[in-house]
Parts: C-alpha cells; structure tokens; sequence
C-alpha cells in the first residue's frame, strides 16, 4: 500500500522515469510499418503569384509515392484551414476571413507558406525529389512590418483586404476617455515595439498519418497541445472526414508554450496524402522548417497615453495598437492581440477610463498567434512600462505611483472598466513580499559598487495581472468564440480499487500527470502511486479542448475534481447498501466509507470491488460499476498575477545587460505541487527574459526573408544568461473554482518582460534614457549610449 | 559500409551508408530513441553522448568515426539497457525538478554526467558555462543547475564508496 500524497504536497514527478531514461514516446519515436516519408516544399519567397507547379520530373524520381499541390487540394474540394475565432470592429462588421488554405494556391504569402507535398520511400529520396519540382513564381513586393502594410501603397496580400487590415477592433469608452484627458493634471506618452518572438519548444513539430482500409479509420499522431481540438477542426471542417473515423494522438509532446495549440496545415495534408497513397507517411520538421512555419507570436507596434492627476492618481488609458496577423488568420490569430489584450490593460490599478484600439493586419510573415502568455504580456509590458514614465516624469516613486493606484485587497470583487471582474488578489501584498525578497533597501548600495566597476546598475518592477484558465464559455462567445472552452474528465476506478483518469488537456512539460493524481489521491484518498492519467488520444479520452491559456489545473482540474465528486456520490450508494444504513448517513474521508456515528466501515477498496462484482448490490436502483465523467465550463477567468522585480548591470563599454537577480511573488491560488509551480515559475521567467534581452524574429523588408532563421540567428536564452531566481507565491484563492485554483503557466512570461526592461531603463535613466525596445540587446544598448551624452563614469 | 564499435557496453557491427549521422543511426537503424534531434545547426544539445568518454553531439557526426570506438547514449548510462535504474545524475534531475517535457533531457544529463565524471565538485557558475551547448525551453535551467551540482556529489560520493 503507498501513500496518499495530496494537495500541497511535492512528490517527484511520475512522468520522469521515462524521459530520464530515453524512454519517451514523442511523435518522432513513432514507426509504422510499411511508413513512407513525407516532406513539405516551402515557398522561397515572401510574396509571389504561384502560377503553376510542373511535378513531371519529381514523379519520376527514384522511391517517390505521390506529389501533391493545391491544386490536387482543390480539385479534392477539401476546407481552408478555420479560425477559430471572429472578431468583429466597433461597428459590428465581422473581420475579413481570406480563406487559408492547406497548400498554396495561386498565390503564396510569406516564406514557409507550403506548395508541395512529396512521399517517398525515404527522407533523401522526398528531398531529392522536392528539388526537381518546376515551381513558376511570379514574385512581388513583400511587406513585413505593419506600419508599412497599412500605408497607402503598400503590397496587398488579398485583393479584398483593403491597406492589409484584417479588422479594426475597438474596446472601453472612448469618449469617457477624452473627457478624463482634458481634465487630466499630466499625460505620459509612450511609443513602443512588441517584438516578434518564435517559441522554439525544443521538440520540432512533427506527424505520422495512417489510413485503415478495413475500417476506413484515420489516425493521425502529431505533436499537439489539443487532440480533440484537431480531430474537430480538422476532421469536420478541412478534410470532411467523421469525428468517428479520425483518431488523433498526441503522446508524449516536447514542449508547446502555445507553438503547438494550432490547427497546422501539416496535419491535415498528411493525413489526406496517407489515405491517397494507403500508406502511413511520417513529417518530422527541421528545427529551420520550424522558424518559418511554427506559428510566431507578439509583433505589435503601440502609441499609449495615460492621463493622470496631480497626485499621480490614474484618471484613463488609452492605447492605439497594430498587430502583426502575419500572412494568414492562425486558429487563434485574432483573438490574441485583442480579446486576451484590451482587457488587461487596467492591470492591478482602479483605472477609471479605458480605450483600447486594434488595428489587426495582414503582413507576408510567418501567421503570428498564441505565444505563452499570448496578449497579456504585450498588455502588461504597454501598461508597465507607461507607469515608469509617468513616474519618472512627475517625479514620484515608481512603487509609490504603484501603491496609490492598487487595487487594494478589500476591493474585490473589482469590475474593471474593460469587461473583466476581478475575483480575488492582493497586489499590494505581492508588491511587499517581492519587495522585502528583493532586498531592495540596499539597492542603492548595490548600485554604488557597480558603479565602482564602471557599470550602471538598475532595478524594473512590474505589478501585474492577467486573465487565464481560459475560459467561460458564454462569455467567450459573446467575443467571438466559435467553440466551447469547458474541460473533460473520466475518473475510472478499477475493481482493485486504483485509478485511471482520461482527462481532455494535454501534458507537454506541466507535469499533470502527477498534479492531477494528487488531486485524486486527496479527494478518494487512493494512494498517489494507484493513479494513473491518460490524456493527447482521441480514442482513449472522452473529448477535450487541450491545455493553453494556463488552463489546465483551472478547467481540467475542476472537471476532474467534479468527476471525483460524483465517485463518492456513487460510492456513498453502495456503501449504504452493503452497511443497510440510510445513504445520508453515509461519510466519506480518508479513503473510507462510514456510517456518521458508528465504527461501520467499508474501504474505497471494497466499494469499488462490490461495483464490479454486484452480487449483493442495490441492482434495482443503480448500474454496476465505479466511473464518473464531468464536464466543467468556468463561470469566470482567473486573475494570477503578481510582482516581479529585476536587477540588471549594464556595461557601457560593450552595451551588455546582464540579469544579476531576480524576484517574483505571485498569486497563483492554491498551490497543488509547489515544486511543479516553481518549475513553472522559473520557465515562465525566463521566456520573458528572453524577450526583454535576446529574442527577436527579423524580416527584410521587401524580399520577406526571415533574417533570424536558426538558433545561431535567433538567440534562445541559455544557462549562463541567468542568475538564481527567487520565486514565491502569496496567494488567494480563487473563489469560483473548485479548488481556488488560478493557474501558472504563463504568470512568468506575462510579468517578466516589463520588469526587466524597466531595470534597464533605470539603470540609464541618468543619461536621459526614457526607453528602451526589445530586445535590449548589446548592438541596441550601445548604440544607445553613443547617442547619449555618456558622461565618464565614476570612479 | 560495415562498421564495429562498443555501444552501451555490448559489441555493435551494422551496415551503414557513409553520410550516416550517428543521431540517425541511433534512432532510425537501431531504434534507440532517448538521443533527440532538437535541430540542424548543433546547437541545442539534445543529441548528446559520450563517445570514447567525451561528450560529443551525435547529430554532426558521421557513423563511420564510430569504427572501433566506445559509444555511450542515454539507454546505456543507467547499466544494463534492460534495468530501470537511474545513475545518479539521473536520480538528480527527478530530485531537483531538473526536467518538465523530457525532450532536452538525455542531452543534458548525458552532458552533465561528462563534466560532472572526475570533478570533486562543481560551482554554479562551471555548471551555468558547461550546459552552454544545451538549450532548454522548459525550465529556465535554476533546476537543472541545481541537478547537475547535486548529481556531482553523488556521482563523487558513490565513486569514493567503491
């Protein structure tokens, strides 16, 4: 017998035996037999008309099995691939939706749009084939960055997308605003870049497809964070094929942070190639294929005014954005820069007045969409940022202009000007903790001895909230959802008494399949060891909608909290049967049933053994067995949140920032695995340091090559980048989830960025600077200083 | 071309074509899977083993060099390909939450067992500049230093027990 490990407790993760050992069973591990391969032919250029594709020579290439174009796609009459969200601009017209399709067809829109599809016997014999196919470009005029798509003139992607807008999407009161402006005793202004970030999960995407002619099955296994979600959107609406004969499998997935939530036209087009050659055909992309076909994410341009009192209270906001939708509208594109941004950007502060301004654009990139974090931190980094300035510019505080416009802890539930209520949180507690962990009282003489090396020594804080556990259901639809957001779980108790939960989100990293068994050894008090999650196969799991938008502890876990409940539900039945006592009496606790008064017992173990073997059983009243499913959809977000605060040391002689500590508090809600959290914590953080410091995705102008194409191009974030991080959580607890639950998957990402800029900015505010984009590289720093007056520094 | 070389303790002889990387040789002639490839620039490190007792990136290196020589991959490190044991770096990184989605794993801990192997012990700041050439996503990699400093010790601790 082992133990009951419950909530709170941090038991080393059940998934690690197998990764550690090689044992892991990711999509490229995968053989069939019979398995032929398939590679994808990218379009080389940005922009151009596809007028024709001859695949003569291709064909008649050694080992190849099929060649497959868009015309094939069309003359199929397969879907484009959907979107999974319509926004709508302020006047109610719904946004231009230009049909995507799965290979290109007369024209292509960014470098890595797909054109051909080969099989082959093997990977050589695709790739060799893939350079023998005459491909007739027309090529035109790229436009990569917004600002130029949006001018008159520049390169139109769709003919009936005028100036490249996909739409012109508004949010808040936009005359309350311009009321409080005129009255307003100052107004901070800020310009600002959100640079385009590429997630890079160390696992590159990849999928094996597979057509059963017995059964007429289909089964596709890809690297997805939502199974459910492919099947769905594949099955129904690109390739037509019934939800009852696609099986989708998601096994062990290496890392998502949002790159792998997307309906990818990869999956479809192998799975429709592998019942045209009745032969399984695996993908599996390069880590370069992955730069210019994984979802991108971020790429805003923002003008933001915060009109303020004078005591520096925060009278409105208002921010004018454009966002980068790339070359296509993504599953999720839309919904990004606008339903999961405009709402935060009251922050933690009572901001009276709101007006949010999205214009969403059509740019020849890579289609930009969910990142880890995904709105929020271009939210918290616009309104983070402007704070400082503010600040600075009135002269007070940075964490006194904080604390006089918090949100104090007694004022939730707060409605905040831009539809979202807060539930619950304590700013001003993060705020402290953070503080006193950061050490901060002896900054200043920190910032002394670094000054004595010849370095500028800087602290950034940023307070922050955000919205996740995505998501109630009813109100997302009313902002554009076409799908539901609710979550699924299966609790199965065995006859032995252990447990198999199939729950609809999917574990890429999060370690849910030990936090979600500590919640069902704590609720059955089964032991830790005797349950067992199964999720990412459409075959196995009832159905779900994956994990992103820090949901899964959120919406999963409530369902299979909720599922667990109704076991005991059923359990107390029995029980009451087998001890002839009244079902109300009935008590459930420590894995134990019990007549309320008396020592009548009987175990978990016996109550699930009596449903197996129903000889003496309420038959009459009540079906065999122990298995319990629920559904549950949110009432509410959630709103983690918190303080981070970064130290940096900037070396004027090279532009170099260095990372030299940094402090999060953060209220996710309750904690279930305190290790996991912190892991999540760490990982979170440093994406978003990668953003203030070292990411960027780089398009030339006019041509509309990626410039930042491999890891030796776009800098990932490395071990010797990073001090130790503190990390800790305050928290209060939700008050509509089961648990009290928030989420933190993404509170790293979403804080981090603000911080860490802020800090750089401090730390050259003596030279006047009062900015700095992102990423604050060496090259950026030091161009910087050369233009600032740099005085000597101090000995 | 035939090839003969120790892999994991027991003698190896395959047939290979010359361009063979030994990442692929690995995954696709051997089906030996726990060596990922996370890239085609050697950049990320997920494909490391030790070949002769040196960490070397599998993915740019061509089968044929493995003529003669000692191969060691993630399968192998723990003993007998056939136990569920875990070396003590292994036992580490389950301690220290030095993993989330496994995918940078075997490269990192079969990196860490090579600049963990003779060393009495390691700081931060060897441990933070030895995993330069292993990138990981998921963690942030506070847990994986932490991983590989305590997977030294034990490492030290069990070799000065035998």
């Amino acid at each position: 017998m082992g133990n009951v490990i419950g909530i709170g407790a941090a038991p080393k993760r059940k998934e690690d035996q197998r990764f550690l050992t090689g044992r892991g069973n990711y999509v490229s591990d995968i053989k069939r037999p019979g398995m032929a391969a398939g590679v994808f032919v990218r379009s080389p250029h940005g922009h151009a008309i596809l007028r024709g594709i001859d695949k003569s020579a291709a064909l008649a290439a050694s080992g190849v099995v099929a060649v497959l174009t868009g015309d094939d796609v069309a003359a199929d009459g397969l879907g484009s691939l959907p979107c999974g969200w319509g926004i709508t601009d302020a006047k109610g017209v719904p946004m231009k939706e230009p049909p995507f399709p799965m290979l290109a067809q007369g024209k292509v829109r960014f470098v890595g749009d797909m054109v051909a599809f080969v099989v082959a016997e093997t990977v050589e014999q695709a790739n060799s084939a893939a350079e023998l196919l005459k491909i007739d470009y027309e090529v035109l005029p790229s436009v990569v960055g917004v600002l130029d798509a949006v001018h008159p003139g520049a390169p139109q992607l769709f003919d009936d997308v005028p100036n490249n807008i996909c739409c012109d999407w508004e949010l808040g009161d936009k005359s309350a605003v311009e009321t409080a402006f005129r009255k307003a005793a100052h107004v901070a202004k800020l310009s600002l870049v959100n640079n385009r970030l590429i997630g890079n999960p160390m696992e590159p995407r990849a999928a094996i497809a597979e057509y059963e002619p017995g059964t007429d099955r289909y089964t596709l296994w890809s690297t997805s964070q939502f199974p459910h979600v492919v099947r769905f959107l594949m099955g129904a609406l690109v390739l037509k094929i019934p939800q009852h004969k696609l099986r989708v499998v998601a096994p062990d997935v290496g890392g998502g942070f949002g790159v792998k939530q997307f309906h990818y036209g990869e999956e479809a087009v192998i799975t429709w190639a592998a019942r045209r050659v009745m032969r399984p055909i695996k993908w599996v992309a390069s880590r370069s294929e992955g730069y210019v076909s994984d979802r991108h994410g971020r790429d805003h341009v923002t003008e933001a005014e915060l009109a303020l009192d004078e005591t520096g209270k925060f009278l409105a906001f208002r921010v004018k954005t454009l966002a980068n939708m790339g070359g296509y509208l993504s599953t999720f594109g839309p919904n990004i820069p606008t339903n999961l941004y405009g709402p935060l950007l009251s922050g933690v502060y009572t901001m009276p007045a709101i007006y949010c301004n999205v214009k969403v654009v059509f740019t020849n990139t890579v289609p930009v969409d969910a990142y880890r974090g995904a709105g929020r931190p271009e939210a918290t980094f616009v309104l983070e940022r402007i704070v400082d300035v503010a600040a600075a510019e009135m002269g007070i505080d940075r964490v006194e202009i904080r604390r006089r416009n918090m949100i104090p802890k007694e004022a939730y539930p707060y409605q905040t000007p831009v539809l979202v209520q807060y539930d619950s949180g304590d700013p001003m507690g993060c705020l402290d903790g953070a503080l006193a962990a950061a050490d901060v009282k002896n900054f200043g003489a920190r910032k002394a001895a670094s000054q004595r090396k010849g370095k500028f020594r800087g602290l950034g804080y940023s307070t922050y909230v955000e919205a996740c556990g995505l998501a109630p259901s009813r109100f997302a639809g009313r902002l554009g959802a076409r799908g539901g957001l609710y979550e699924s779980a299966t609790v199965r108790v065995h006859p032995t008494g252990q447990v198999t939960v199939m729950i609809g989100t999917h574990n890429h990293g999060q370690g849910h399949e030990t936090t979600f068994a500590q919640i069902v050894s704590d609720k059955l008090g089964v032991a830790f060891e005797n349950v067992d999650i199964v999720f990412g196969d459409t075959d196995r799991v009832q159905f779900g909608m994956g994990t992103y938008g820090s949901r899964s502890l959120v919406v999963g876990g409530a369902a299979l909290s909720k599922a667990a409940d109704k076991v005991i539900v059923k359990g107390k039945k029995i029980a009451a049967h087998l001890l002839e006592a009244a079902e109300v009496d009935i008590q459930f606790e420590a894995g134990k049933f019990s007549v309320a008064g008396t020592d009548r017992t009987k175990t978990f173990e016996e109550i699930a053994g009596a449903a197996y073997v129903p000889h003496d059983y309420p038959l009459e009243v009540l079906e065999p067995g122990l298995e319990e499913q629920a559904y549950y959809d949110p009432v509410n977000f959630t709103y983690p949140g918190g303080c981070h605060i970064a130290e940096v040391e900037v070396d004027p002689e090279t532009g170099t920032v260095t990372l030299v500590n940094y402090t999060a508090v953060d209220d996710v809600g309750t904690v279930i695995n305190p290790m996991i959290v912190e892991g999540q914590l760490h990982g979170g953080i440093v994406q978003g340091v990668g953003q203030a410091l070292y990411e960027n995705a780089v398009y030339d102008d006019g041509s509309g090559q990626l410039l930042s194409g491999s890891l030796m191009d776009y800098c990932m974030p490395r071990a010797d980048h990073l001090p130790m991080m503190k990390v800790a959580t305050h928290s209060t607890l939700c008050t509509h989830t089961p648990m009290g639950v928030k989420g933190c998957g993404e509170v790293g990402t979403i804080g981090s960025p603000a911080a860490v800029i802020n800090a750089v900015v401090d730390a050259l505010s003596h030279l006047g600077v009062t900015h700095v984009d992102m990423p604050a590289t060496p090259n950026r720093i030091w161009r910087l200083l050369q233009n600032a007056s740099l005085p000597v520094a101090a000995e | 071309m035939q090839i003969s070389f120790t892999l994991n303790g027991r003698p190896t002889t395959v047939d290979v074509e010359p361009a063979t990387l030994v990442a692929e040789l690995l995954r696709e002639q051997l089906n030996m899977t726990g060596t990922h490839i996370g890239c085609d620039t050697s950049q990320c490190g997920a494909c490391v083993v030790h070949l002769d007792g040196l960490p070397v990136k599998s993915c740019t290196l061509l089968a044929p060099a493995l003529d003669g020589a000692t191969l060691l991959t993630i399968e192998g490190l723990q003993g007998a390909p056939d136990s569920n044991r875990l070396h003590p770096m292994q036992e580490a990184f389950r301690e220290n939450h030095g993993l989330q989605c496994g995918f940078c794993t075997p490269g990192m801990v079969m990196t860490a067992v090579a600049l963990a192997k003779d060393k009495p012990s390691l700081s931060e700041a060897e441990v933070r500049h030895g995993l330069e050439g292993n990138i990981c996503r998921c963690t942030g990699y506070q847990n994986i230093v932490l991983s590989v400093m305590a997977g030294a010790a034990a490492m030290n601790a069990a070799a000065k027990g035998e």
